[in-house]
Parts: structure tokens; C-alpha cells; sequence
């Protein structure tokens, strides 16, 4: 008699015991939801892209290249001025155009356009493109990423892309 | 009053077990001899605390939006009683925790304190390693000006080399796909609640290991580290030659602390927080990041190393590195610990530590960088005046045709390419037209680019230059 009441009193701590890990591991992976989805966060939101507006046909010339800003494709309401980002536009034709990401393709720098030069330079490590993005001198991996552009109505528009990302072996699927 | 005083203490130190618990660990018994080399740990803990004050003092002051974090920012050094004083001491409290982290390290390393009973000690600090270089790096970020958002860009980009996974953490880095609302904030949370709940955590562990395996002896050669009989044997050296921490030896460590943060206020106070530059706008392509100090070693690494192996080496360096630190005190743990009788430890760490300042003072001169900023040459050290000359129109394109931004004529120009000073005694008008047509390993190709004319010009003006 006396050693069942001890084994159930056994049985019923190992019960209470197992309980309370469980719950207690419950309520941390039901808190941990959200949590989560807010470290996340940033993979989680929805990749839109968008056509954004940078000019009129007329305010490029033939064979120049110019910076563009444009909005991002969904910048959060409090971004204020880093929901901009820039492109560098070349008018080659008289409806084609070519848009290269601001960014180097070695660690991102940004890119200048140098007029007389004819060439793109970047101020981190000494990269260098020609005026058709393709690597001329330097570190960078690949030539400049390129944005789809097209033109509507005499207005030019870019097609909004995530910030190239340049990926081990320097290979990345270009957005165009 | 005064019994009443006592009275008061009395009870304080019996409910809160003051001088039962604590006290002994203030007293504890330390090895004697143990000198000036033994405060590098206790300086970082203290600038530590520095950061964390100065820290919660800049919050009370900064917005850590990606709107309107540059406008707090100006505030803070422009307008705000002794911001600028406050955003200087928390920088230099940065560099100097960086220096004096780096410091502890090579000590221990050097006196093998990391060897039995140890190890966890060392591991420990690897951690806190870790943890202040990202505090440093995501501090520079939230100086959210060009250069922080750049620097998040250029982080991101590296992370993007990791295989399968980069690209996700590169996103995540940034707080979306591009710059944006959210990657200033994620920073302060990185920099402000994550990370530093981390340091204190592991800063703890640390600190209750020192008191539990007991700060190590200083070494002495021939005097063999042997896991069996460490522990007794160290515990008989205490209970022979101990001292108590404090008073004994804990003055070294409060008098090189008090002086190292007395000299991080003067260098605020001197010189200021480090300049804001142009703001966090992303379209504006006309800026050259420069990271802190801290980070241009890295830096520097990126752009000395063959293109070739780069990606590989941006992934393998890093990981390489914190597998070997890592693993020291596995690699051994008994047996001798005077640098004196470990000559190749003495030497790996001299050629990290020669490796690590040579890129600090190469990345600083960045001499592979376009030199942007290039004035045009005078003409007066031209070996022509005849302003119609072929060579001073090649004097004007040389400067106009970007050629100055990487070569240097007569102290005029960048370093990215040789000096041209004397090129012409090198190289024939055939063989200048040849470089410059068909470019290099590191020079574009100008082929395309220059007129007849031009090249002409221009090489008569370089073969001019003997
Ligand atoms: S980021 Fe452009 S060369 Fe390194």
C-alpha cells in the first residue's frame, strides 16, 4: 500500500515535471513567432517592382549618359530620403536606352561617370568600366548591373530592381 | 549619528550579504608580480562602461530613423551642450576599446594565459572580440550620414559572398532590397539592445571566470603547465604569495584606466566627434566612403588581393581566422608559457601584428583609389609655354581625360598607376601609344575613347616629361 502511494506520488511528479517543461517550451515557440517574422522581416515582404518615371525622352541626348534618381519600389513612409536610388541613364539611340546601376560590382561603392573620361570610376578600390558597363580596369568581377528601362509616351521610365548583389564567382543574373 | 549610520550599514550589509559574498571577491588573492602588463582587461571593461554611459547619454539625444537620424545627428554636434564633445568620447572610446581589446589579447597570448585551466577565458573573450569589432562597425553605421549608408552597402556586398545564403543575408543586413526605412533601425537595434545584452552576458562569464580559475601567474621558462597538478599547485602559490586584488593590485589597473579615459575626454575635447559627411541619400553618387580606421585594414585587404581569388578569400579569410583563434587553446593547452621558449608563437604574433599595421598604413594612403580631388598641373614645370603646342594641349587632356586621377606628374595626380614624371626616358612615342591604345591589367583601354588628335597630344606631352 504504502509503495504505491510512493510510486504514484513518483509518477505524478514526473507528470508535473514534463508539464511544466512543456508549457513552459509552448509558450517561448508561440512567442517566438512573431518575433522571428520581425527578424525576418526584410525577406518576408513582397518583392515588387515598379516603373518609375525619370524623365522626358527629349532631356537626354544622343550618346550621353546621365545620373537618374527615382523612388524605390515600396519605400516605407518614414524612409524619407534613403527610398531614393540612382541610375546612370545612356541614351544610345534615338528609343534606346541603357540603364546601369549606381553601384560597383565589387563591393557596391557608388559609381561616377566621368564625361571626358568616358568612363565609369568608382572611389573605393580603383574599378573601372566603359561607357557600355563592361569592366575596364580594377577589382570589380563583372560589368555594371543593368535596370530595364523603356520609353512610354516621351517618358522614359526605369524599372525599379533590388541593389545588385554580386554573388561568389561573380556570376549573377542580370535583371535585363 | 554616527553609531546611527552604523546601525543603518549594519543592517544593509546583513540583508544584502555585502561583505559575506562580495567582498571576498574584491579581496581575493592574486599571484604576485603580476604588473603593468596585466591591465589591458580591466582598461577594456572600463571604456566599456564609458560606451555604455556615453552610449545612453546619445540616445536620450538621437533618432534612429533612417529620415531623420543625420538632422538628430547635426543637432547633437551642432546645438546641443557638449554633443559634440559627447559623439568625440564615444568615438574615441570606440578606437580605444578596439586597441586595448587587441591588446589584452596579444598578452594573454604572449604569457599562454589561455592554456589549462583557461580555455574558457580565452574562448570567452574571442566572443567579446567579435562582438566590439561589430559594435564599432555598426556604431560608424549609425553616424548615418553618406558614408554610413555606403559602409551598409559595402557590408552587405561581402555578405553577399557567402555561398547560398548571401544574397538573404545581404537583404537582411540592409532591412529590404535596397536602402531603406528600415535598415537604420535595425542597425540601433543591432548596436544599442542586441549586441551589447550579449557583451554583458559574456563579460559576466568572463569576469566570474577570472575569479574562478584565478588570474594566471606570469610565466616564468621552464615552469610547465601540467593539468593534473595545476590547480593545487596554483592554489599553494596563492596561499604562499598571494595578495589581495584589491588594494594590491587593483591600484595598476584603476590608475591606467583613469588616465586611458582622461585621455579619450582631452582627444574629444581636442578634436571633436569625427565630421559628418554629406546625408543618407543613396542617389547621390558623388562621394567616396571611407570607413573608421578600425575597419581599413579589412578594407585595404579587399582591394591589395589578386581579383581572382577574392570572392573566395572574402569568404575563407574571415572564417579561417575565427577557426584559428578559436581553436588556440585546443591547439595546446599544458606545457611551457615564457614567450621566451616559445619562439614561434613570439613570431606569429609579431607578423600578425606587423600584417594588420601595414594595412592600416597602406589602407590610410588608399593609393588605388582614382585621386578625385587632382588639381590641374601648372604649366610652369612643362617643357613647352607655346600654348598651341601639342604638348601643352596634351598638359590639358592628360588632366581632362581622368589620366591624373591614378598618374603623377611632377607631385600632381593619384597613385593608382606608375609615375609619369620621366616616362619619357622609359618609353618610346611607339610604345607610350601602344600603353595607353591597349591599356593594362589595371588601365582601361583608351582606344576607344581618344580622338587621333588627342593621343597624339597627349603623348607628345608624356614623352616631353624626361
Ligand atoms: S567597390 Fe568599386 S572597386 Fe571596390
Amino acid at each position: 500500500m504504502n509503495n504505491q502511494l510512493e510510486n504514484e506520488e513518483i509518477s505524478r511528479r514526473k507528470f508535473f515535471m514534463k508539464l511544466s517543461l512543456g508549457l513552459a517550451g509552448l509558450s517561448a515557440a508561440v512567442a517566438a513567432i512573431p518575433v522571428i517574422s520581425a527578424v525576418l522581416a526584410p525577406l518576408l515582404e513582397s518583392k515588387v517592382e515598379k516603373w518609375r518615371t525619370v524623365g522626358k525622352l527629349n532631356d537626354f541626348q544622343m550618346n550621353t549618359t546621365n545620373l537618374v534618381t527615382f523612388i524605390n519600389a515600396d519605400p516605407e513612409p518614414y524612409a524619407g530620403m534613403t527610398a531614393k536610388s540612382a541610375a546612370w541613364l545612356r541614351r544610345s539611340s534615338d528609343t534606346n536606352f541603357i540603364a546601369f546601376a549606381a553601384n560597383c560590382t565589387h563591393l557596391g561603392c557608388p559609381v561616377r561617370w566621368e564625361k571626358d573620361a568616358h568612363l565609369f570610376m568608382c572611389p573605393c578600390h580603383g574599378g573601372v568600366y566603359y561607357a557600355d558597363g563592361s569592366v575596364a580596369a580594377g577589382p570589380p568581377p563583372k560589368p555594371l548591373t543593368r535596370y530595364q528601362v523603356r520609353v512610354i509616351n516621351d517618358e522614359v521610365q526605369i524599372k525599379t530592381a533590388p541593389l545588385p548583389i554580386t554573388n561568389i564567382g561573380g556570376s549573377k543574373s542580370q535583371p535585363v | 549619528m554616527k553609531n546611527f549610520l552604523k546601525k543603518i550599514w549594519k543592517w544593509i550589509d546583513d540583508r544584502s550579504g555585502f561583505s559575506e559574498s562580495i567582498l571576498p571577491v574584491i579581496t581575493h588573492p592574486v599571484p604576485p608580480r603580476a604588473k603593468w602588463s596585466y591591465v589591458f582587461g580591466s582598461a577594456t571593461l572600463f571604456c566599456f562602461l564609458l560606451q555604455v554611459i556615453t552610449g545612453v547619454a546619445l540616445s536620450l539625444l538621437y533618432q534612429p530613423s533612417s529620415k531623420e537620424a543625420y538632422q538628430s545627428l547635426q543637432f547633437i554636434t551642432n546645438q546641443a551642450k557638449f554633443g559634440n564633445v559627447l559623439r568625440g568620447i564615444h568615438y574615441f572610446g570606440a578606437s580605444a576599446m578596439i586597441i586595448l581589446v587587441g591588446l589584452h589579447m596579444m598578452r594573454t597570448y604572449i604569457t599562454a594565459s589561455y592554456k589549462y585551466p583557461r580555455e574558457m577565458n580565452w574562448i570567452s573573450g574571442f566572443f567579446l572580440l567579435i562582438f566590439t569589432i561589430f559594435m564599432g562597425f555598426t556604431g560608424q553605421l549609425l553616424r548615418w550620414d553618406s558614408n554610413g549608408v555606403w559602409s551598409s552597402v559595402v557590408a552587405a556586398q561581402q555578405l553577399g559572398r557567402v555561398p547560398f545564403v548571401g544574397e538573404y543575408l545581404a537583404r537582411l543586413l540592409l532591412g529590404g532590397n535596397t536602402i531603406g526605412g528600415q535598415t537604420l533601425s535595425r542597425f540601433y537595434s543591432y548596436h544599442v539592445f542586441i549586441v551589447p545584452a550579449f557583451i554583458f552576458l559574456f563579460v559576466a562569464f568572463h569576469l566570474y571566470l577570472v575569479i574562478r580559475n584565478g588570474i594566471s601567474e606570469p610565466p616564468k621558462a621552464a615552469r610547465m603547465v601540467d593539468p593534473k597538478t595545476y590547480r593545487s599547485w596554483y592554489q599553494n602559490l596563492l596561499k604562499r604569495e598571494g595578495v589581495p586584488f584589491w588594494p594590491d593590485a587593483a591600484w595598476r589597473d584603476i590608475i591606467v584606466s583613469a588616465f586611458i579615459i582622461i585621455a579619450i575626454i582631452a582627444l574629444a575635447v581636442f578634436f571633436g566627434a569625427p565630421a559628418l559627411t554629406t546625408p543618407p541619400d543613396p542617389s547621390m553618387v558623388q562621394t567616396s566612403p571611407n570607413p573608421d580606421w578600425y575597419m581599413i585594414p579589412f578594407f585595404a585587404l579587399f582591394a591589395l588581393m589578386p581579383h581572382k581569388i577574392e570572392s573566395i578569400a572574402m569568404l575563407l579569410g574571415p572564417l579561417l581566422t575565427i577557426i584559428l583563434l578559436f581553436s588556440i587553446p585546443f591547439i595546446s593547452n599544458k606545457g611551457e608559457r615564457s614567450p621566451l621558449k616559445r619562439p614561434w608563437a613570439m613570431f606569429g604574433v609579431i607578423c600578425v601584428f606587423v600584417f594588420v599595421i601595414s594595412l592600416l598604413v597602406i589602407g590610410l594612403q588608399a593609393s588605388w583609389s582614382p585621386n578625385f580631388n587632382t588639381k590641374p598641373l601648372p604649366l610652369t614645370d612643362i617643357k613647352s609655354s607655346n600654348p598651341d603646342s601639342t604638348i601643352i594641349k596634351g598638359v590639358h587632356l592628360f588632366y581632362a581625360k581622368g589620366c591624373q586621377y591614378c598618374h603623377t606628374i611632377n607631385h600632381y595626380g593619384g597613385k593608382a598607376g606608375p609615375n609619369l614624371t620621366t616616362v619619357g626616358n622609359r618609353l618610346s612615342i611607339e610604345e607610350l601609344k601602344v600603353r595607353i591604345v591597349n591599356g593594362g591589367k589595371n588601365m582601361p583601354s583608351f582606344g576607344g575613347i581618344l580622338s587621333k588628335e588627342d593621343l597624339n597630344n597627349i603623348v607628345s606631352f608624356l614623352h616631353s616629361q624626361n
